[in-house]
Parts: structure tokens; C-alpha cells; sequence
């Protein structure tokens, strides 16, 4: 009895899960700050959060370039999963940073949002440092519950219920199939540690033509691609982020994504490294086809936040590009282009909290007509934004493509990146379709009820410096996300 | 002789069953019933390969996906209960706010 | 013996899990769950893990279904209307009949191979099924058993949030 205390003792090592801990940690403070706060205030509870984030991204900056494995292998902290940990950490701050007036604008002051996006966090961390299949599992499921109940978080609102619903299903039945992959691969190989796999394939190599493994391996593809919104399985996608609470809307195409890309990546590269021919060939499909039905989709979309978000789902194709580069280069782009695609979306996305009016029934093309002369600021912002979609220099949007598609060219997949330059001309014309109603139409409205004045500036002006500034400075940031890379 | 395959059978059988369920059925609450009976197929395979494969692991992935079955029910029912008092209804063919 | 409660146990298991999915009342869908759940309890008593068995019946049976019957009750569904033909359903029916054979084809001629760990039936026997999941669960997945109590903070607070009637 007594060495097994001993041995359940020696398997931890809260080094290797500090970051979640103090979030977590932070996450219950709050949740017990918000029972004793007056019902209705929530501004307080607001910048504690924000405060819990500074104080969690110095405990993450400090495990750079210090692994820490711990719990008996369920959990690595790298420089993979530090740098993952710091885009969520940016994610959900620029999201609380957009909730507060929002939140009270459309009437929902409800405290406890804070702390659940705390915990969201948390859940993404688990989902990027974890090398057990389970650690990841359960990582995803807090992501994904606490995602559940943030997009139906209005529940007064018919639009944001079917937003939580159609996630909620879409979420359970996508996680079934990842579980049944989970357990046929553990079948096959005996273990649910991502290294126990990559070693079970390199001592039997003949496991690959294992009908159970190459089943295993699917299903688990299947419910990740679910997750990251790849094509074919996005059609939950622009439901979702058009019925959710906008900023909820803008952390789910930052955050999360970033998180489920991690756990992928991780999976594949590092779990599945023996059918790197075969996995290869399954991206570079799904890439195009991603990038494809993402960008002509946009087209035809009124609704601003769901082209957004079918914008997001062509992003999700750029970045399996990097995904099928598979070399040093096309990995550290992802790594780039989901911080950089974090500060342009979550931008684009403050800036429609802000001209929203309550209910968001105007956020449509004919919505921002004239923005650019009645609130010119907000219009040159949004504009620069756009142009990172786009991906046109100088704009970090433009570095972020650039260092994907050199990877893909580096590995000899020279088409795939003619086909994603020929999808982002495409998705010009619906991004350049936004900024000609902002400046070439006559305003309908006066925009008179944007107030510059809130925190949202603040994720506005974060977000555009970081656009900015990795666009014409991307080099420190590339050599650590080199240094992150596997 | 029972061995492994038999129940791993059984359970893609179930498998498939609860996927039919999902994709035809309206009723909201009998699609997450299906998608019970998803998990649960998962939760026999895992645990029939546990006792082939010879270690725990498979066993205390089935607790966890008992755990989270039981946090998706709580969410799934709150947010169904939520919907169900502004439309009067949980069929599918309702969710119909959200189109292109 | 054992072969004839298993075919037995499978063809309950089936049946309900078909009127699971086909009864137009969802109480007797509910009721026809449980009978999944008992059947699959069933199962791990003959896999050895009888207290997987024990928890499946508590946690399964015995408390998500009690919520989905409440909630049932909540909302005083009626009967389904009887659902008319569609092509999407014909398409799912397809879909889930392509699911079964290509799991079926991929198991039959798959094969576990990951074989030979150090739990055998008489491990089992000497320490108990109960110790070896504790075993494993506090010595070698201690890290998803933490995480498991943030998930359940989680659905609690997100449940009550969302359901409440006022701000």
C-alpha cells in the first residue's frame, strides 16, 4: 500500500501542467467572486479574468525551452504545447475583452461566462500538452462542453439555443467516432499513449495493412477533422458561429481551432509518423477540397459572421497545407499562421461587436454601409483586418500564407500551392465585397450608437498591432515557431 | 468459443445501429438516446479489447467516457430545455433559425 | 453455456437498441436504453469486469436515464408524428448500413494484435477487478482523473446557467 503512494507520487509533476493549474485554480476563484458579486456587475469579474490570463501566460512563458513530461506520460509540456497554450491564452483575452459591454448590451450580464472561458482555456492546454489519447480526450471534452453552453449562453434567444443544439449534437456525434478510433487503435497496438503507438508502427511496420488499425485511424481522423472544421465535415460550422454570442463566435475560429490542430498535429506527426506517405496524400484532398468549398461558399453569403465563418473554414484548409508539407518549414507555418490568423479574425470580429446594434440583426453586408466615412478609424481597421484575410502585404496574413506555401513548395508539392494561391484570389472578391460597401456605398446608417471608448478598443487595437507588426517583423516570431516544432 | 471478434461485432453492429438513430430520427431527445447507444458500443469494445489486449488502460477510458457522457447529458438536456421554452418543440425540422 | 448467453444477451441488445431508435414514444425509447445498458452490463460481467459492470448500471441506468426521463416528463413530449419518407432518410439509412459493413469487414479481417500485458484472468482472480482499476486509474491516470472533475465543474455550472429562467 505504501509504494503504491510512493508511486502515484512520483508520476507527478505539476511543472508539466502548471499553466492549466493556476488557470484552473483562477477559474474556481472567480466562480466563487462572481456567487458573493451584486447579480448584474460584471466588469470586475471581467478584468480578474483578464488578470488570471497575464499571470497564466508569464507561468507558460517560463516553461519555454523546459519540457516537462509528468503523470506517467499523459502530459508533455513542450515548446509545441507552450506556444499552442500562448495563442488560446491570447484567444481568450481578446474574447473578455470584447464580452463586457457586449454581454450588457444585449442584456445576459451573466458572470459566470468568464470563468467558463477560463476553463475553455484550460481545456484547449490539455488538448495541446497531452500525449495520452485520453489526456487529449478529456482536454477536448472540456473544450467542447464548456463551448456548448458559450454558444447557447443567450437562452432567451432563439438563434443562439439552435447554436448551442446543432453544436451540442454535432459535438457528441463526432466525439463517438473519435472514441471508437481511439478503440480500435488501442486494440491494434495495446496502448493509448501517443508515442506507445509510434512505437507499436516502428517495431511492426506490417500494422499499417492492419484492417483494424487503418479503421481505428480513420474514425480518429474523422472526429478531429470534425473538430477543426475541415471539409467534408464543416457543415456545423457556419451555424454555429452565426447563432452563437459573437465573441464566443470569434474565440471558437481562434482558440479552439488552434487547440484541435495541436492535438492533430500531435496525433499524426508524432502517433501515426509510419504512414506518412498515406496521411500525406489524404491531407493534400482535404486541403483543397477545404480551402475550396470554404471560399466559394463565402461568396454567396449576406450574413457577415457566417462569411466569416466560412471564411474560417478556408483558413482551416491553408493551414493543411502546412499539415501536408510535413517538413520543418511547413510545420512552424502553422504554428505562425494560427497566432497570426487568432489576431486578424478576433479583430475582424471586435469590430463587428462593436457596430453591432442589439440582436446583431444589421450585421450584413448592407449593415456596414458608409462605415468607412462615418467612423473612419473603424474603417481603415477593419480594412487592414480584411487585407490579412485576404493575405496581402503588409499584412502578417500575407507572411503567415507565404511561409505555408513556401513549405509545401520545399517538399515538392508545387500544385497544392498553386491551388491555394488561386483559392485566395478567390476569396478576394468577397473580402474586397465588404470594403466596397464600406466606402463606395452611400450610409444608411449614422453609426451614431459605436462608442470607441470600451475595452473592445483595446482587442482592437491589440489585434491590429499584432497584424502589423508580424507583417513586417515576422522573423523572431518564425524562429520560435521553429523551435517549437517537433 | 466467444472470443474478441464476437464482441467487437456486437458492438460495430451497435455502432451502426445508434448512427442510423441519429441521422433519421427528429425527436431531439431520442437523438442523444442514440448517441447513448454510440458510446456505449465504444465502451464494450474498449472494454472486451482490454481483457485481449491484457492491461487497464481500455477500462479506465471507458470510466471517463461514463464521465463524460454524464457532463454531456447535463449540458445537452439544459440546453434542449432551454430551446424547448422558446419554440414549444424539440424537433429538428424546428432548428431552422440558422440558414444559408 | 457461455455461448448461448451471449447470442442470447446479443439478440435482447439489438432488439433494443433498434427500438431505441424506432419507438415513436420517447419513453419507451428510454426504457428500451436501459435494456441496452443491463445487456451490455451483462457483457462485462463475462469480460471480467465486474465493476465496470456495477458502474454501468449506477451511471448509466441509473442516472442518465433518470435525467433524460425527467427531462421527458419536463417537457410532456407527446407521440412523435409519424415520420414521413424522405430521401435524406433512405440516404442515413445507406450511410449507417455502409458504417456497419466496412466496421464488420475491417474487424473480421483486422485482428488486436497489441496482446500480451499483464493483466491475465488470473491477475484478475487474485488481486480483484476493483483494485486494479484504482491501480491505474490513481498511479499511472491521475492527470485525466483531475480533469474529469474540471469537465464535471463544467457541465454543473453550464447546466444551471442555462436553464435558469431569470438573468
Amino acid at each position: 500500500m505504501e509504494n503504491l503512494v510512493q508511486e502515484a507520487i512520483q508520476n507527478v509533476n505539476l511543472q508539466a501542467i502548471m499553466p492549466s493549474l493556476v488557470l484552473c485554480v483562477f477559474g474556481m476563484a472567480i466562480l466563487m467572486v462572481s456567487v458573493f458579486s451584486k447579480r448584474g456587475s460584471t466588469t470586475h469579474i471581467a478584468w480578474l479574468s483578464i488578470a488570471a490570463l497575464v499571470v497564466t501566460g508569464f507561468v507558460t512563458l517560463i516553461g519555454w525551452n523546459n519540457p516537462q513530461a509528468g503523470f506517467a506520460g499523459s502530459v508533455l509540456l513542450d515548446n509545441f504545447a507552450t506556444f499552442f497554450s500562448m495563442i488560446c491564452i491570447i484567444a481568450a483575452g481578446l474574447t473578455i475583452l470584447m464580452s463586457d459591454d457586449y454581454l450588457r448590451r444585449e442584456g445576459y450580464p451573466v458572470s459566470e461566462y468568464y470563468p467558463l472561458i477560463l476553463f475553455t482555456t484550460a481545456g484547449a492546454m490539455w488538448m495541446a500538452s497531452g500525449t495520452d489519447l485520453m489526456t487529449i480526450f478529456l482536454g477536448l471534452e472540456v473544450l467542447s462542453v464548456s463551448l456548448y453552453v458559450l454558444a447557447g449562453f443567450f437562452r432567451n434567444q432563439t438563434r443562439s439555443n439552435e447554436a448551442g443544439l446543432k453544436y451540442f449534437f454535432l459535438g457528441a456525434f463526432s466525439t463517438g467516432f473519435l472514441l471508437y478510433g481511439v478503440a480500435l487503435l488501442y486494440g491494434v497496438t495495446g496502448t493509448t499513449k501517443v508515442d506507445g503507438i509510434a512505437a507499436y508502427l516502428m517495431a511492426n511496420p506490417e500494422a499499417a495493412m492492419n484492417t483494424m488499425f487503418i479503421a481505428g485511424g480513420s474514425l480518429l481522423l474523422v472526429g478531429f477533422l470534425f473538430k477543426v472544421a475541415a471539409a467534408p465535415f464543416h457543415m456545423w460550422t457556419p451555424d454555429v458561429y452565426q447563432g452563437a454570442p459573437t465573441p464566443i463566435t470569434a474565440f471558437m475560429s481562434a482558440g479552439p481551432k488552434a487547440a484541435a490542430f495541436a492535438a492533430l498535429m500531435r496525433v499524426t506527426i508524432i502517433g501515426l509518423d509510419g504512414l506518412q506517405s498515406e496521411l500525406t496524400s489524404l491531407f493534400w484532398i482535404l486541403a483543397v477540397l477545404t480551402m475550396t468549398i470554404g471560399n466559394f461558399i463565402a461568396l454567396t453569403q449576406k450574413d457577415l459572421k457566417r462569411m466569416l465563418a466560412y471564411s474560417s473554414i478556408s483558413h482551416a484548409g491553408y493551414v493543411m497545407v502546412g499539415l501536408v508539407a510535413w517538413n520543418e518549414i511547413g510545420l512552424s507555418a502553422i504554428l505562425f499562421y494560427m497566432l497570426v490568423y487568432t489576431f486578424m479574425n478576433m479583430g475582424a470580429f471586435a469590430v463587428l461587436v462593436l457596430i453591432g446594434k442589439k440582436g446583431e440583426d444589421n450585421l450584413t453586408l448592407d449593415g456596414v454601409a458608409g462605415l468607412g466615412y462615418k467612423k473612419p478609424i473603424l474603417g481603415i481597421v477593419l480594412s487592414i483586418f480584411l487585407f490579412s484575410l485576404m493575405g496581402l502585404p503588409p499584412t502578417a496574413g500575407f507572411t503567415a500564407k507565404f511561409y505555408i506555401f513556401a513549405g509545401a513548395i520545399e517538399a515538392g508539392y508545387i500544385w497544392l500551392a498553386v491551388l491555394g494561391v488561386l483559392n485566395s484570389a478567390v476569396s478576394l472578391y468577397y473580402y474586397l465585397r465588404v470594403m466596397v460597401q464600406m466606402y463606395f456605398k452611400d450610409p444608411e446608417e449614422d453609426f451614431a450608437w459605436v462608442s470607441i471608448n470600451g475595452p473592445v478598443t483595446i482587442s482592437i487595437v491589440v489585434s491590429a498591432v499584432g497584424v502589423l507588426y508580424l507583417g513586417i517583423f515576422p522573423h523572431t516570431l518564425m524562429s520560435l515557431a521553429k523551435l517549437a516544432g517537433f | 468459443m466467444i472470443t474478441v471478434n464476437h464482441y467487437l461485432l456486437l458492438s460495430a453492429i451497435l455502432f451502426a445501429i445508434g448512427t442510423f438513430g441519429v441521422l433519421t430520427r427528429k425527436n431531439a431527445i431520442v437523438i442523444f438516446m442514440c448517441i447513448e447507444v454510440m458510446l456505449n458500443s465504444v465502451n464494450l469494445t474498449f472494454i472486451a479489447l482490454s481483457r485481449h489486449v491484457g492491461n487497464m488502460d481500455g477500462q479506465i477510458f471507458v470510466f471517463f467516457v461514463m464521465t463524460v457522457a454524464a457532463a454531456e447529458a447535463a449540458v445537452g438536456l439544459a440546453l434542449m430545455i432551454a430551446f424547448f421554452r422558446n419554440k414549444e418543440s424539440i424537433d429538428t425540422d424546428d432548428f431552422n433559425m440558422l440558414k444559408w | 453455456m457461455e455461448v448461448i448467453l451471449f447470442y442470447l444477451t446479443a439478440i435482447v441488445a439489438i432488439m433494443s437498441a433498434i427500438f431505441v431508435t424506432q419507438c415513436r414514444n420517447p419513453v419507451n425509447s428510454a426504457l428500451n436504453l436501459i435494456t441496452v445498458f443491463l445487456c451490455l452490463a451483462v457483457y462485462y460481467v463475462m469480460l471480467e469486469s465486474p465493476f465496470m459492470a456495477a458502474i454501468q448500471i449506477m451511471v448509466y441506468a441509473g442516472a442518465i436515464v433518470v435525467l433524460i426521463v425527467f427531462v421527458i416528463m419536463l417537457l410532456n413530449l407527446g407521440l412523435a408524428v409519424k415520420e414521413r419518407y424522405t430521401h435524406g432518410m433512405a440516404g442515413s439509412g445507406v450511410l449507417a448500413a455502409i458504417v456497419l459493413f466496412v466496421a464488420n469487414y475491417f474487424i473480421r479481417y483486422g485482428e488486436a494484435t497489441g496482446t500480451g500485458g499483464s493483466v491475465t484472468s488470473e491477475v484478475v482472480a487474485s488481486y480483484g477487478h476493483t483494485e486494479l482499476i484504482g491501480r491505474a486509474m490513481f498511479v499511472d491516470f491521475l492527470l485525466p482523473f483531475e480533469i474529469a472533475s474540471i469537465l464535471l465543474l463544467v457541465a454543473i455550472v453550464g447546466a444551471v446557467i442555462i436553464s435558469k429562467r431569470e438573468v
